[in-house]
């Protein structure tokens, strides 16, 4: 009889039935050597770029905010319960007042306190005026157990760029294109750099930290904006520190990558799925070379490719449980053996699932 | 109780072609890939028939009433015609019963796939308190080893004295006579597999079209090159039965995950209570994503098979095709393939002609015709 090949996945799958446990019961033995938590143990969830699309009315694009309801229904349903959620950035998809009160509605239903990073479609229609008098401010640090963390507001770009529409709309639309030779990179910016070297200065080098930013904080494929132009001056304020991670949304897919002392991960979209561009850029690029592909999603379904994450710390370094709808959930930690983040099956090339290259 | 027996002796007094035990032929397999058969439980006819003769045995229950023919009845394609199975003292479960036709073919057994194979679902019925009702398996191994004819079938089937006989053999026969209950020809597989193009009418043949396109149907409902189960063997929410559960989630979640860690039958707590049923494959796998998802059931012999869903609450073929083209009952985690179709009433009709030209020759005559 035929199998279709997610089936044989699946019972593949059963080998990992810890997976099905609640998370918290599933415990890093793989020979990490992992070395005992310095702070109080603790879970948060992560949920980015959900891109609700305002058709007219109260009319929305289905699809987008169905993402999003089932990332909402299935936080509030964790067992044990995440301390709490941090939203990534890109909620809307044009900045429009319509998508980001609409996104606080869906949001509204989510139990536990959430923690807002801010991303370049919810930013560039008003420059985050709306964000900062509704939602939350585009930069702040907090601390929870023994961990501190930074949000930083990473899609600022070069005041004359800002400065050059005619309308607001005209801006937003420019910045959201991809591959747009009109478009500009995404930076920091030198005041917020002030303010994080303030920020960071009363901490010892030995207090783990958290920086959670809507875009990579370091290069990967500029005309997509999967970059941030001053990345090298952020990643040099956190050299002195012994573990750091960035929390990054905006790609949309199963990234991970360490630089130095810091460990990066990108976090799942409940929108859409984007391929890691590598995938067909066919002129010699210094895009970082991609070791373990995304599982290969099936269009049919249009949640499979999107999801959302749960974090730990309970190694000392963060554990990212990437929850992949309708395919396999995948789980990065970092290796204390190797100083890199591993996945804890699909880094093993025989067991991937052979990703699609053409299109 | 009378009218129940008497039903039943009509049935045995004119045997149909549906209610004889024979291995599959050629024929009745056109459109379907071979049977699939444990390696531990071969399947022979001996074994097949002792299986139907203990599917119809009345006495494995706690009051001698219920047989697994009670809910499977071969006389109306091996369901019940209700929406949710009544067992022992007219209770009622949760679930509509599937027909056992093709159940062979099936990765995973009963609606949430608890169970991975015939021989382990058939099991269950039998100590499940709404169904045959009984505490352990130990009375049906006592009237197996007792019963002469049985010892007979036995010894045929298995090579066994009845000291010898275990649960596990009750088990491997009514599995293998569920093997034998396999059907493909029908005129859909005569169309598309038989070469014969007159085999559908114009409209089962624009239902076909609108199956494979408008109506995304396939994506679940699996057509191959050369066979057609009409099943993905996976688990899809479609909103149905979602809506007696959604705003209480946070709380009926909890009390099953603590009920399952103390080690709590689930297949009695799955009919037994309402709210834990419609949890679905997440009873199964603990899954958040798993809530209420429902195995995808094969369509072949679905005009017989009436009512529909997984807890019978759709009555007729063309409620069901109003149901998905409205993309099915909006809920968080509705399936990411289920969306409005838009079908006009013309597409609809044809869908429905197609659907009913997956009846097998072998159970044409049997079954709840909508």
């Amino acid at each position: 009889m035929s199998i279709d090949r997610r089936t044989f996945l699946k019972h593949l799958g059963a080998a990992s039935a810890a997976a099905t446990l609640p998370f918290s019961l599933v415990e890093v033995a793989w020979g990490l050597g992992s070395k005992p938590a310095e702070h109080e143990s603790f879970t948060f969830a992560y949920i980015s770029d959900s891109h609700l699309t305002h058709i007219k009315g109260t009319r929305f694009t289905s699809n987008f905010d169905r993402g999003l309801r089932k990332a909402v229904m299935e936080v509030n349903l964790l067992d044990p319960k995440p301390d709490f959620v941090i939203y990534g950035g890109d909620l809307a998809q044009l900045g429009k007042r319509e998508e980001l009160d609409h996104g606080l509605e869906l949001l509204s239903g989510l139990r536990p306190p959430l923690k807002w990073v801010i991303g370049e479609h919810d930013f560039y229609l008003d420059m985050g005026e709306y964000w900062q008098d509704k939602i939350s401010p585009l930069y702040y640090s907090f601390d929870h157990k023994g961990v501190h963390f930074v949000v930083l507001n990473s899609i600022l770009t070069h005041e004359a760029w800002i400065n050059q529409w005619t309308t607001p709309m005209e801006r937003m639309l420019n910045m959201a294109r991809l591959d747009n030779p009109r478009g500009s990179p995404f930076m920091v910016g030198e005041r917020q750099l002030r303010w994080l070297r303030e920020d960071l200065a009363k901490y010892d080098d030995s207090i783990p930290i958290v920086i959670l930013s809507h875009s990579p904080l370091y290069k990967i494929f500029k005309p997509w904006n999967f970059w941030t132009d001053d990345a090298e001056k952020v990643q040099k304020l956190l050299r002195r520190f012994s573990r750091v991670t960035v929390l990054h949304g905006h790609v949309h897919q199963v990234l991970y990558n360490q630089i130095g002392n810091i460990t990066f991960y990108a976090m799942m979209a409940t929108a859409w799925p984007w391929p890691y561009p590598v995938s067909y850029v066919q002129k010699p690029n210094q895009v970082p070379k991609l070791t373990v592909f995304m599982n290969r999603a099936d269009p049919f379904h249009s949640r499979d490719g999107t999801g959302w994450d749960i974090l730990d710390m309970d190694s000392g370094a963060i554990t990212n449980h990437y929850q992949l709808w309708l395919n396999e959930n995948r789980t990065v930690a970092f290796d204390f053996k190797l100083k890199h983040p591993v996945d804890l099956k699909f880094q093993n090339p025989d067991k991937r699932i052979p990703p699609q290259l053409h299109y | 109780m009378k009218i129940r027996c008497f039903i039943t002796l009509i049935s045995i007094a004119v045997p149909l072609a549906a209610n004889e035990v024979k291995l599959p032929d050629a024929q009745a397999l056109l459109g379907l890939p071979p049977v699939p058969v444990p390696a531990d439980n071969p399947l022979t006819l001996e074994k097949a028939r002792l299986g139907r003769k203990l599917f119809e045995d009345r006495r494995f229950s706690a009051d001698g009433t219920i047989s697994c023919a009670h809910c499977h009845k071969p006389e109306r394609a091996f369901q019940d015609g209700l929406p949710v199975s009544e067992g022992i003292s007219g209770q009622k479960g949760t679930r509509n019963a599937p027909t056992v036709i093709n159940a062979a073919y099936f990765t995973t057994q009963f609606w949430d796939g608890r169970r991975k194979t015939l021989e382990a679902q058939s099991k269950d019925p039998f100590i499940n308190p709404i169904e045959h009702g009984l505490k352990d398996h130990q009375p049906i191994v006592d009237i197996v080893r007792r019963d002469q004819g049985y010892q007979r079938d036995f010894k045929q089937a298995f090579g066994i004295p009845p000291s010898q006989i275990t649960i596990d053999h009750v088990a491997q026969a009514i599995a293998s006579f569920e093997r034998t209950v396999v059907a493909g020809d029908s005129p859909f597989d005569r169309y598309q597999f038989g070469g014969d193009k007159n085999a559908l009418s114009p409209s089962a043949i624009r239902g076909l079209a609108v199956f494979r396109g408008k109506g995304r149907c396939v994506s679940c409902h699996v057509i191959e090159s050369t066979t057609a189960l009409f099943t993905d063997n996976r688990f899809h929410n479609l909103g149905v039965g979602f809506g007696r559960i959604e705003t209480r989630l946070a709380e009926i979640i909890p009390t099953f995950r603590k009920a399952k860690q103390a080690n709590q039958d689930i297949d009695e707590a799955i009919l037994t209570q309402a709210e834990i049923s419609e949890l679905g494959r997440f009873a199964v796998t603990g899954e958040v994503e798993d809530i209420g998802g429902f195995k995808t059931s094969t369509l072949r012999n679905i005009a017989l098979t009436a009512p529909y869903m997984h807890d019978g609450s759709l009555k007729t073929l063309e409620e069901v095709v109003d149901f998905y083209d409205r993309g099915g009952f909006d809920n968080p985690m509705l399936d990411s393939g289920i969306r409005p179709l838009r079908l006009t009433a013309e597409e609809k009709a044809d869908l429905v002609s197609f659907l009913k030209s997956l009846t097998s020759q072998r159970f044409a005559t049997t079954g709840v015709q909508p």
